[in-house]
């Protein structure tokens, strides 16, 4: 970070021919890309369509198996994430890499290279003030990371770059976590600077409105290899949508029937409860929802859903308020859940909904294992009878699995989601809360999960869906609630909704 | 003579004395325990490199007639244990609390195998300071003969606090125990991070043995230790992984195993045992009432193995 450099634009990155294979199988093939100089490039494809791996052979983390990377006008080659810093290439990951229990004048100090050995922190916390100052969004820098917001955390990531001298950031995924309005402000920030020449941006995102709104040029992945390159003003959705799924056409989801909506099944009422340390979390969460209906909870993720969805599987124990559904008090034990017929399908299954070790047929069994026609002699199991239905769940739900006594750990995510699926929609379903349904499937797979869920609701269950997606509570609910602050702070019928008022709402400002 | 002008007084005078030399192997064992889950690792071992750390002290004073030079192996000894330690749990799907476990009986073992030609001899002791130099009541006198060790132990309190919250070191150490991914994503090895910060821990409580078998009780044999390796580890917790708190923490320790001998010295012998248990007793308490069910403690290292 010499004064000389300080002054100099970013490089231009070129990366030519990359392929990567592991254990054989290829994820990156002959994948090349251009970033200009004080440009915002965007890489779009599905999961799994190798953007991430191509990133990530260009900060260093992967070798590729053929291919250069070329920095300014020579090859460079990146062996660790420290060599592409030293090349001025930083990147923001998905998953923050902050120290949550740090302040943010010790995360941005750890990041650079030459340290003192004794660190003045009332000087240091001076010249960061002063840092920031000519920056274009501010942290305090004595605040500690665990209290900011996730909008404040992935600025703090990004000035973190800018600190370490970055010239060209690397985005992963960047605004899965903000609110519309965050989002816009970050990016368009972001592509200020670049067009002033400052810096470059590649930005690996699926939301074609960023891409339409921010970025200068388009890269498009597919199972591995590029599908094309081109300037943004060139594509439209549409286009843009073909060449990343290349000619399947996305399946549509189920269309919703009008059905007239019936009784309240799932009733809360003023529940407060902690988070782990013991901080208030939910703060007098009401609710209900009906029979026959989809309520989707929207919110910036960190505002009390994850706890919500925890209390409602039993997992954590309220302070006080009540839950009920279809008018009895609701304990979450194992027999009310069968006698009341909740289901729940919580984020990230594989962790919260499964034993990963144990096979498919077990996992999916787990509901009613216990029961007849599952049981002999009362105590016994008939592991045929668990294969068995796996089996009519693998064929009904398209499950993809090398067998029905596979290890689930082994299947990939999509698949998972449709196990637990299949397990949590058999049967009668009073009501189903369904937490971030479709966080990372592929296109296909997300439309299928959302037909399922549309179909338990015009079949008359209750759903409570809670999604960090936007797209996905407009694409699904009959009513839309926002949660911001562990409080229900707004409700709206799905057709009356406004995106701008409802992110306003999230943002905890209406 | 010294007990008619004293009276009762003997006894908090008494427990201070002895919680200043029973605290000191708290003390250092804490303070080296400290430093290594500030990292990320526990290191249950320290009992066992606390007992070969008392053995190679006193086998190392006894050769070389210097007790000082005992002091400094027993330290190395404790940096080699925690460097074993280090290693192996470096290594893919190496549990460090098994590991601990096994550590701290091989250090018990070895210690009693190498050390049975220790217990006959006399080796040099560590001497002490005469804070106790401006007066003339003999008990006050021996109470104020203090361990340098100790006031070492004490300086190094502070000084370790500094180092953690001041330094590059102590940044670094802290945020390879807040998050390894967030300390290898700015490029610092976590593993060698881990090793090192074990290897301190470990020397820091091999100078703690050497405290035992050099100074107080000062002598080698098998009953030396009575868990405060142990007991250090769990201070820690109780502490919560703040090194100015392990010298207090230390200190009350130190106190509570001291009454029964302090009561002894003003001739109340009744239930000498049972207050021998009172730091046992403290430890159950003190945990139990500092812990909670639902709440996870925001000071305690996010990566610590315990911890996920």
């Amino acid at each position: 970070m010499s004064e000389k450099e300080e002054t100099t634009g970013p490089p231009r990155l070129e990366a030519f021919g990359m392929t990567k294979s592991f254990d054989g199988v290829t994820v990156l093939d002959q994948v090349s890309l251009v970033l200009e100089p004080g440009s915002v490039h965007a890489l779009l494809g599905e999961n799994g369509a190798g953007k991430s791996t191509l990133v990530k052979c260009i900060m260093g983390f992967y070798q590729a198996d053929t291919g250069d990377i070329m920095v300014g006008q020579q090859v460079r080659s990146i062996k660790s994430p420290r060599d592409a810093q030293a090349l001025g290439i930083g990147m923001v990951y998905q998953h923050f890499t902050l120290v949550e229990n740090m302040t943010v004048a010790e995360n941005l100090l750890i990041a650079r290279r030459e340290l003192p050995f004794v660190i003045d922190w009332n000087e240091e916390t001076k010249a960061l003030s002063a840092f920031m100052d000519k920056m274009p969004f501010k942290i305090e820098p004595t605040a500690v990371v665990r209290n900011l917001s996730a909008g404040q955390k992935q600025k703090l990531e990004i000035l973190k770059q800018l600190y370490l001298g970055s010239k060209i950031i690397i985005l992963d995924e960047p605004t899965s976590v903000l609110t519309p309005d965050e989002a816009d402000e970050v990016l368009g920030l972001m592509k200020a600077m670049a067009q002033r020449g400052e810096i470059s941006v590649l930005m690996i995102t699926h939301k074609f409105r960023e891409v339409l709104a921010f970025t200068d040029h388009v890269t498009v992945l597919r199972r591995g290899k590029g599908v094309g390159s081109a300037p943004v003003t060139e594509l439209t959705p549409e286009k843009m949508a073909e060449m990343m799924v290349g000619a399947e056409p996305p399946s549509q989801a189920s269309a919703r029937s009008d059905r007239e909506t019936g009784a309240a099944a799932l009733e809360i009422d003023r529940v407060e409860a902690d988070d782990d340390l013991g901080l208030p979390v939910l703060e007098g969460v009401t609710l209900s929802v009906h029979e026959g209906e989809i309520v989707g909870i929207a919110g910036v993720s960190g505002n009390g859903q994850e706890e919500l969805v925890e209390v409602l599987a039993g997992q954590r124990p309220t302070r006080s308020g009540s839950v009920k559904v279809s008018g009895k008090k609701y304990l979450s034990t194992r027999t009310q859940l069968r006698e009341l017929r909740v289901r729940l399908l919580p984020e990230m299954p594989l962790r919260n909904a499964c034993v990963p070790g144990m096979p498919l047929s077990h996992n999916i069994a787990f509901r009613d294992y216990d029961r007849p026609p599952f049981t002999f002699a009362k105590f016994g199991l008939k592991l045929k009878a668990f294969r068995e239905r796996a089996e009519r769940a693998i064929a009904s739900f398209r499950i993809r699995t090398s067998s029905a006594v596979a290890p689930i750990g082994t299947l990939s995510g999509g698949n998972v989601q449709r196990a637990v699926l299949a397990r949590e929609l058999s049967g009668d379903v009073a009501v189903l809360v369904a937490a971030n349904p479709c966080f990372g499937l592929d296109f296909g797979a997300v439309a299928e999960i959302r037909s399922r869920i549309v179909d338990a609701r015009n079949a008359g269950a209750a759903v409570l869906l809670i999604s960090a997606d936007l797209d996905e509570i407009f694409a699904l609910s009959d009513r839309i609630l926002v949660m911001s602050g562990g409080k229900v702070v707004h409700e709206t019928p799905a057709k009356d909704a406004d995106l701008r008022e409802i992110g306003r709402h999230m943002a905890g400002h209406a | 003579m010294a007990d008619a002008t004293l009276g009762l007084w003997g006894i908090p005078l008494a427990i201070m004395a002895g919680a200043i030399r029973v605290s000191t192997p708290f003390l250092f064992v804490s303070l080296g325990e400290c430093l290594t889950e500030r990292s990320g690792r526990v290191n249950l071992g320290l009992e066992g490199t606390l007992v070969m750390g008392a053995m190679s002290g006193y086998g190392i004073s006894y050769l070389s007639g210097s007790p000082w030079l005992g002091v400094f192996a027993a330290g190395a000894i404790g940096a080699l244990l925690g460097a074993l330690h280090g290693v192996l749990c470096s290594k893919p799907r190496v549990n460090d609390i098994a590991l601990g476990i096994a550590l701290m009986l091989l250090g018990v073992g070895l210690a009693f195998f190498l050390g049975k030609p220790l217990i006959q001899p006399t080796a040099p002791r560590l001497g002490a300071v005469p804070f106790g130099f401006f007066t003339d009541n003999a008990q006050l006198r021996s109470a104020l003969d203090v361990n340098l060790l100790f006031v070492v132990g004490v300086l190094l309190a502070p000084a370790l606090h500094h180092a953690l919250w001041r330094t590059r070191w102590g940044l670094i150490i802290r945020t390879v125990g807040e998050s390894a991914d967030a300390a290898r994503a700015v490029g610092y090895d976590v593993d060698r991070v881990r090793l090192l910060a074990t290897m301190a821990g470990g020397f820091l409580a091999g100078i703690g043995g050497s405290f035992l078998s050099l100074y107080y009780p000062g002598s080698w044999n098998e009953g030396l230790s009575s868990g405060q390796g142990l007991m250090a580890v769990a201070l820690v917790i109780f502490a919560r992984w703040s090194p100015k708190r392990c010298l207090y923490a230390s200190l009350l320790f130190g106190g509570a195993g001291a009454i029964g001998p302090a009561l002894q010295s003003v001739g109340i012998t009744g239930g000498y045992y049972l207050w021998n248990a009172a730091p046992y007793v403290l430890t159950l308490a003190i945990l139990t009432l500092s812990s909670s069910a639902t709440k996870a403690s925001a000071d305690m290292p996010a990566a610590l193995a315990v911890a996920r």
